[in-house]
């Protein structure tokens, strides 16, 4: 399979304290892949240096073999990057389709038009992915009225504007009930494996982990210390040492 | 000792002493928006306070008993009305958007000078001099005030008194605990509303007292408010908001560079002569730029943890309607008609409206759609005007000196904006106020070219819009179309990504939106705007003075703005017409109308923060809502 995402050696301190200190993996197109650890295991540091929230020290990520190491967040969606926040941001001021809207129009690198109505755009385009995601009967409320997990399903459409082959998801079950969770992440997947695009996320619900992951990484104190598909996982002894005590590893 | 040498000690010294008084004040300012996250407009009107209070009692009682019991009075008088006006106003909008937190500061202004103009007079009142501190001592063979080397002397002490009253006390305490994080301060049971009100008296009581003893070194004056506020203003943001060796620090580098500019008087460099102590202004703004560029924070301060209220949620739902062309036609037939139906005053003064109203949209598109803070937009009209006017002066003839006052307030709106989107909140509302003094100060001292504070007088247009009435229906089509192409961007692709830069910066660079570069874009439209606006202005008025880039006109448009709704298409518009009728209506009937229309401010700022058009827009949906309802 095409290796989508390639992380190599990734270190970033803060302060002389070490967040993440060499870190290796790589995303293949299509696959779904969870990034776990517990709290403070540099796991959001991680994350943040491949979506360009900050820059590496050192090591390499590239996007099918195409180097993106601290490219700022909007290079990475003009490569093909896509990403939904842990707690979701949206235009609030907007309806539902307009986001979308403008989304759509900033792939087309027509976000600067002085010549047409923004509302007038991409409404087709647009429509098709609130399809998708379920959100079509809302296409017109403002986002500000939107329930927890209808804004979570408008951040998944906006992220599948940009065509993208890497989906970025921090914590995309966060704040929501068991059934709203189980649903989102069955959509994400689904979106997905149908379009060939390689899904890395972080997430602190182990039953969504083990039930939707092909692979899992485990990060403790700043280093992998076990990859692998979710039953290789649960039975390594290292992972179930660092969990020890909040073991609904087990679960899922 | 060379003359040379001894120069540049003297002014080292003069500097000092100028900054003890500045010190005093700033670290009042500074100390209140730490705790309060309040800037205070006012403050510069409470050191005029303290100058004319402690004029008023050592002129009563003389002598050493006088003027130091001045000195003490002026403090705690002031101190009281500070405590008042806590109680009064501020606490009403601790929570409230920082614009209209310094809108509703900026009323102050407008009442407490007008108290001043009542009280005292129009007449600058030279007080007595300090008994026993009235002669000078040599100094590198000059003659150097003793009462300014007791300045230096106290400038220090104060310094030091304040910092053991931070580190040592248990008030100290609680301001620096409420300074870094005020939700834990309250969480751990410290009595706010006493905390506020307590750090107000003490700032309020350090302006009154850095005011009296001003007092021998300049007379009482009415236009010391705001002099001085804008001093104060770089002298926070240099030494970082809320940090009291910040503004110590950052008092002496003020002092001392308007100091040395001073003392170099005019010199030639590179071939060009300079007065360089017309440049004071000037240079202390562009220390102040090159310490935000490198230290966005200031010098000692820490990024400001705003509880941030964005503006729009102030103002209706931050989502502008569109036009319905009916209407817009309607409207548009009743303003062409209306010169038939008016006198020659009221065509006037309609000119006027269509002037500021495009002030006030472009205003609208900077604060409202972009949700940024700015505080100077009249420099960008008092370009547009004076290019329009030197333009005119030269005798290009009356589009291309139309042209050239739009470019030169592009050119500026360029430049400056580059700087101030690259800040944010307090901060960048405090560098955009800083560029329209750099503006003001450079057209109201370069006598050569821009006529200093007479102005240019003789702007008139050609001969065939001498008609008041030909005249109006120019300023219309040039403001009505400025106005509709304001409106147009809000709608346009561009429009819509400014605004989504505004409601969540992260989300727009998620999607490939660059947000410094689309506020950057509107500024400098918004800036061109206004110049459009001030050229028409300069031709209509056929005379301009300093007064078009001042504050108070940046301040007049952020009120016409906020009069009309701010996130409402026709707010600013709505906005500016009320706000010049009203303005025109009370300076023809009344001395007192700055205090009126302050009133008017605070009362609109308190009671309808969502201004006419969103007030409306909103009983309109309760009204729908209700019907519906029933």
């Amino acid at each position: 399979m095409t290796i989508a995402l390639e992380v190599t050696g990734l270190k970033k301190s803060f302060g002389g304290v070490g967040a993440v200190k060499g870190v290796d993996f790589s995303v293949s197109a299509g696959e779904v892949v969870a990034l776990i650890g517990p709290n403070g295991a540099g796991k959001t540091t991680c994350f943040n240096l491949i979506n360009g929230q900050i820059a590496p020290d050192a090591g390499s990520v590239k996007l099918y073999g195409n180097d993106i190491t601290g490219h700022s967040p909007e290079r990475l969606f003009r490569a093909g990057v896509a990403r939904t926040f842990q707690i979701t941001a949206t235009f609030s001021s907007m309806t539902v389709r307009e986001n979308v809207q403008m989304a759509l129009s900033s792939h087309a690198r027509a976000s600067h038009g002085l010549f047409t109505w923004a509302t007038a755009n991409f409404v087709a385009t647009a429509d098709a992915l609130l399809t998708s995601v379920g959100l079509a009967d809302q296409a017109c409320r403002p986002c500000a009225e939107l329930a927890y997990g209808d804004l979570k399903r408008l951040e998944l459409a906006m992220a599948l504007c940009n065509a993208p082959r890497l989906l970025l998801m921090d914590e995309p079950t966060a704040g929501m009930g068991p059934a709203e969770r189980e649903a989102l992440m069955r959509l994400a997947v689904d979106v997905c494996r149908s379009r060939g695009v390689a899904l890395l996320f972080t997430e602190h619900d182990m039953d969504v982990v083990f039930s939707f992951a092909d692979r899992i990484l485990v990060m403790n104190r700043g280093r992998m210390i076990a990859t692998g598909t979710p039953s290789e996982v649960r039975s390594n002894e290292e992972v179930r040492a660092v969990y020890l005590g909040n073991l609904e590893i087990s679960g899922g | 000792m060379t003359d040379a040498l001894s120069v540049l000690l003297l002014q080292t010294l003069n500097g000092l002493a100028s900054a003890s008084s500045l010190f005093l004040v700033a670290v009042g300012l500074s100390l209140i928006f730490g705790v309060t996250r309040i800037v205070n407009f006012a403050h510069g009107s409470f050191y005029m306070l303290g100058v004319y209070v402690a004029y008023s009692v050592a002129t009563h009682w003389s002598g050493a008993l006088g003027f130091w019991g001045g000195v003490l009075v002026a403090g705690l008088v002031v101190a009281a009305i500070g405590v008042v006006v806590e109680f009064v106003v501020l606490r009403r909008i601790y929570a409230a958007p920082e614009l209209l937190q310094l809108i509703a500061t900026f009323a102050l202004v407008l009442i407490i000078k007008d108290v001043a103009l009542f009280v005292w007079g129009p007449e600058d009142l030279l007080g007595p001099r300090a008994p026993g501190f009235k002669d000078a001592i040599d100094i590198f063979g000059r003659p150097f005030p003793t009462y300014d080397l007791l300045l230096i002397v106290m400038g220090v002490a104060m310094l030091a008194a304040l910092t053991m009253l931070m580190k040592k006390t248990r008030f100290g305490l609680l301001l620096r605990a409420a300074t870094q994080d005020r939700e834990m301060t309250d969480a751990l049971g410290v009595n706010q509303k006493l905390l506020f009100t307590a750090v107000f008296a003490l700032g309020s009581f350090l302006a009154g007292v850095g005011g009296a003893l001003q007092l021998p070194r300049e007379p009482a004056s009415l236009a010391m408010d705001l002099n001085i506020i804008a001093d104060v203003f770089v002298v926070v943001v240099i030494g970082g908001l809320g940090s009291l060796h910040g503004a110590f620090i950052a008092a002496i580098i003020i002092s001392l560079v308007k100091a040395y500019c001073i003392g170099l008087g005019a010199t030639t460099v590179f071939g060009v002569e300079f007065e360089f102590s017309k440049l004071t202004l000037v240079a202390e703004f562009i220390v102040m730029a090159l310490v935000l560029i490198f230290k966005p924070n200031g010098l000692f301060g820490k990024p400001i943890n705003h509880a941030r209220v964005s503006y729009a949620s102030s103002g209706g739902s931050g989502k502008p309607r569109m036009p319905q062309w009916a209407t817009l036609a309607c409207g548009l037939v009743a303003l062409i008609a209306l010169p038939f139906f008016v006198d020659d005053y009221s065509a006037v003064l309609a000119t006027d409206i269509a002037v500021f109203a495009l002030f006030a949209a472009s205003l609208g598109l900077v604060i409202g759609v972009a949700g940024l803070g700015s505080f100077g937009h009249a420099a960008y009209f008092g370009l547009g005007a004076y290019g329009a006017a030197l333009a005119a002066k030269a005798g290009v003839g009356f589009a291309p000196s139309l042209a050239a006052g739009v470019l030169l307030a592009l050119a500026a709106a360029v430049v400056f904006g580059w700087f101030c989107v690259r800040l944010s909140g307090t901060y960048m509302a405090m560098l955009t106020l800083a560029f329209a003094q750099i503006v003001w100060s450079i057209v109201f001292q370069w006598d050569a070219v821009t006529g200093g504070s007479n102005g240019i007088v003789g702007v008139w247009p050609p001969e065939w819009l001498a008609d008041r009435n030909n005249f109006y229906w120019l300023a219309l089509l040039l403001c009505g179309g400025g106005v509709l192409t304001c409106w147009w961007i809000t709608f346009t692709p561009l429009g819509f990504s400014i605004r989504a830069a505004r409601d969540s910066s992260v989300k727009a660079q998620a999607i490939g939106l660059n947000p410094r570069a689309l506020q950057w874009t509107v500024f400098s439209c918004a800036g061109a705007m206004a110049g459009l606006a001030g050229a028409v202005y300069a031709f209509s008025k056929g005379s301009i003075s300093p007064d078009v880039s001042s504050i108070p006109r940046s301040v007049d448009a952020l009120v016409m703005v906020l009069l009309g709704g701010i996130n409402t298409l026709l707010g600013p518009v709505v906005g500016a017409a009320v706000f010049t009728w009203l303005q025109d209506t009370l300076a023809r009937s009344t001395e007192y109308w700055r205090a009126v229309l302050g009133a008017v401010i605070l009362l609109l700022v308190l009671a309808f923060p969502a201004g006419i058009v969103g007030s409306i827009q909103r009983f309109v949906s309760w009204a729908k809502l209700r019907r519906s309802a029933a």
